[in-house]
């Protein structure tokens, strides 16, 4: 399959591994015949219209949904297996549990608790590490806050502390510019760069904006039902595709110079 | 200062008046154990936002006493089981994609109540209490229930004190609690446990019906006063305990039902939490 076929001499062994995957609910396909490679150091980013499957997608990946056909390997093991505590995981913002009663602190002492075990107490020694990963965000001084009382940018940096204290080889992400303004998303998107940077973690983030994710993602796929790659774009945006994938009703999809290609192949099918 | 303390010591003495009476004993350490119980499983069921699968176990507590009524075995055990079962059986089934848990509370909670009534129309002797089961009777505690009621609450204490990290991070968000190595389908189904276990170690005193009530007023009160966990169970063991020993007095002195005065009162606790908490804003 042409897909899979990205820049495999450099990195041999993909952390990621989806092969001919179909998801369907309620009888109705939402991912289609996915193939998709994740290896080390690489910001992954997915982009696509709402319903288009992003966050179904990214559930696969984690184990959260099983899918109807298809292999899914998390490096190199079923996902439901321990593969999922090498990921961090950051869901999208919910407004409902905002008035969850935590501290900032409490939050990331959440992703030590793996690690501290059952029937043991956080310590003095897990809170240590979750106040150093606090300050890696810059939000130690914030520690002892209610988590609800934070802004939608201070609450993305918790969580991403959070995510982080698992010692993950891969962060997943669902819209974390959701409810961030734009200069928290840059600092938040340069903090992605230097963990990959520095600790040669993996990042797959989905959105429906693909304004900064371009600018910093290694590698950008459109997915709607369908995966498509941009840096092939003699497979992706050919008009055959195009129609058969966004059918009549493309709306979005058209954002920087990368994706010019496909909108105006769409226009020029009309 | 002594014609001022008069009153005060007016007041002891009929506190201890009303302790001369050995139900009324068991009645107030039933009640004090139980507000510790239902306060720790309240601050999880409004956390879980489970508040109408607390309706559907107390309610299928009433076809597990309505068989040992038939059955002619003791009430507690049969409710035990039947609670158990079907706590289990809503969050099994609410599992299932196409059917949401309020589905599920929605069918298992009159399936309960209808197998209660078929279980009282097919047994002839009418020898259990079926209306103090329903609403509580304060003058049924004997000393055997507060036996049962110290082990099994004690048990649903010490195994929540056990899990109380695990439980914490479910309720704060299931999927990432998941992602990072948490039991969460064996969290599940045992806070449904220890939830079902409660509304049966309460029903004699508060009432199936009542009970429900405690499941979620403490929790919910003490969520409007305050932002940190530690403290919120802090409050609503304070609600909890307030509202059945207070609950417990007005009762006794005014000859109300016990079970109904304990939930009115609590109401009224979380009124005013609920106005304090638009105050303090």
């Amino acid at each position: 399959m042409k897909h899979t076929s990205i820049d495999p001499k450099n990195n041999p062994k993909p952390i990621v591994e989806l092969n001919d995957v179909w998801v369907a609910y309620d009888g109705k396909w939402v991912l289609k015949s996915i193939y998709l490679n994740c290896y080390t150091s690489e910001i992954f980013g997915i982009v696509g219209p709402n319903g288009g499957g992003k966050t179904t997608l990214l559930k696969v990946i984690l184990g959260l949904v099983h899918p109807q056909k298809g292999s899914v390997r998390l490096f190199g093991d079923k996902p439901d297996k321990n593969g999922r505590l090498e990921i961090g995981y950051l869901p999208q913002i919910s407004h409902a549990d905002q008035s969850f009663p935590v501290t900032v602190l409490d939050v990331v002492l959440m992703g030590l608790y793996n690690r501290i075990g059952l029937f043991h107490r956080p310590d003095r020694r897990s809170k240590k590490i979750a106040m150093e990963l606090l300050s890696h965000v810059n939000m130690a001084d914030h520690a002892k806050r209610p988590f609800s009382v934070l802004s939608g940018g201070q609450r993305q940096r918790v969580n991403i502390a959070r995510a982080m204290a698992s010692k993950p080889k891969l962060l997943i992400l669902d819209e974390p510019s959701t409810g961030v303004d734009s200069v928290a998303q840059e600092d938040f998107y340069e903090l992605l760069a230097k963990f990959r940077n520095e600790q040669g973690i993996s990042v797959m983030m989905v959105s429906h904006d693909i304004g900064v994710i371009t600018s910093y993602a290694d590698r950008v796929a459109c997915l709607n039902v369908q995966l498509h790659y941009h840096d092939e774009p003699d497979s992706c945006f050919s008009t055959d595709i195009t129609k058969k994938v966004f059918g009549e009703d493309l709306k979005v999809i058209v954002h920087d110079s990368k994706c010019a290609t496909c909108y105006r192949s769409h226009q020029n099918h009309d | 200062m002594i014609q001022n303390a008069r009153p005060v010591i007016a007041a002891i003495k009929t506190m201890i008046d009303m302790f001369r009476f050995e139900f009324m004993q068991n009645a107030f350490l039933a009640g004090m154990m139980l507000s510790f119980v239902l306060a720790v499983v309240s601050f999880f069921v409004v956390l879980r936002r489970l508040s109408f699968i607390g309706v559907g176990v107390t309610h299928s507590a009433f076809g597990g006493v309505a068989l040992g009524a038939l059955l002619g075995i003791s009430p507690t055990l049969t409710a035990i089981g039947f609670a158990v079962i079907v706590s289990n059986a809503i969050g099994y089934i609410g599992k299932e994609d196409r059917i949401s848990t309020d589905t599920a509370i929605g069918i298992f909670f009159p399936l309960a109540m209808a197998l209660g009534v078929i279980f009282i129309n097919m047994s002839d002797q009418y020898n259990v209490d079926l209306f103090g089961y329903l609403f509580g009777n304060i003058l049924a505690i004997t000393r055997q229930d507060l036996i049962i009621i110290a082990v099994l609450g004690g048990l649903v204490l010490l195994s929540t004190v056990m899990f109380f990290k695990e439980l914490l991070f479910v309720a704060y968000d299931r999927e990432v609690a998941w992602v990072s190595g948490m039991p969460v389908a064996f969290l599940d189904h045992f806070f449904l446990t220890i939830l079902a276990l409660s509304v049966v170690i309460s029903m004699k005193i508060i009432g199936i019906i009542l009970v429900s009530a405690l499941l979620v007023i403490p929790g919910a009160a003490a969520s409007l006063v305050t932002r940190r966990y530690n403290s919120m169970i802090a409050f609503s063991i304070i609600i909890a305990l307030i509202s059945t020993s207070g609950g417990l007095i007005i009762s006794y002195y005014a000859d109300l039902p016990s079970g109904a005065t304990i939930v009115a009162l609590a109401c009224l606790i979380f009124f005013v939490a609920f106005a304090v908490g638009k105050l303090q804003k």
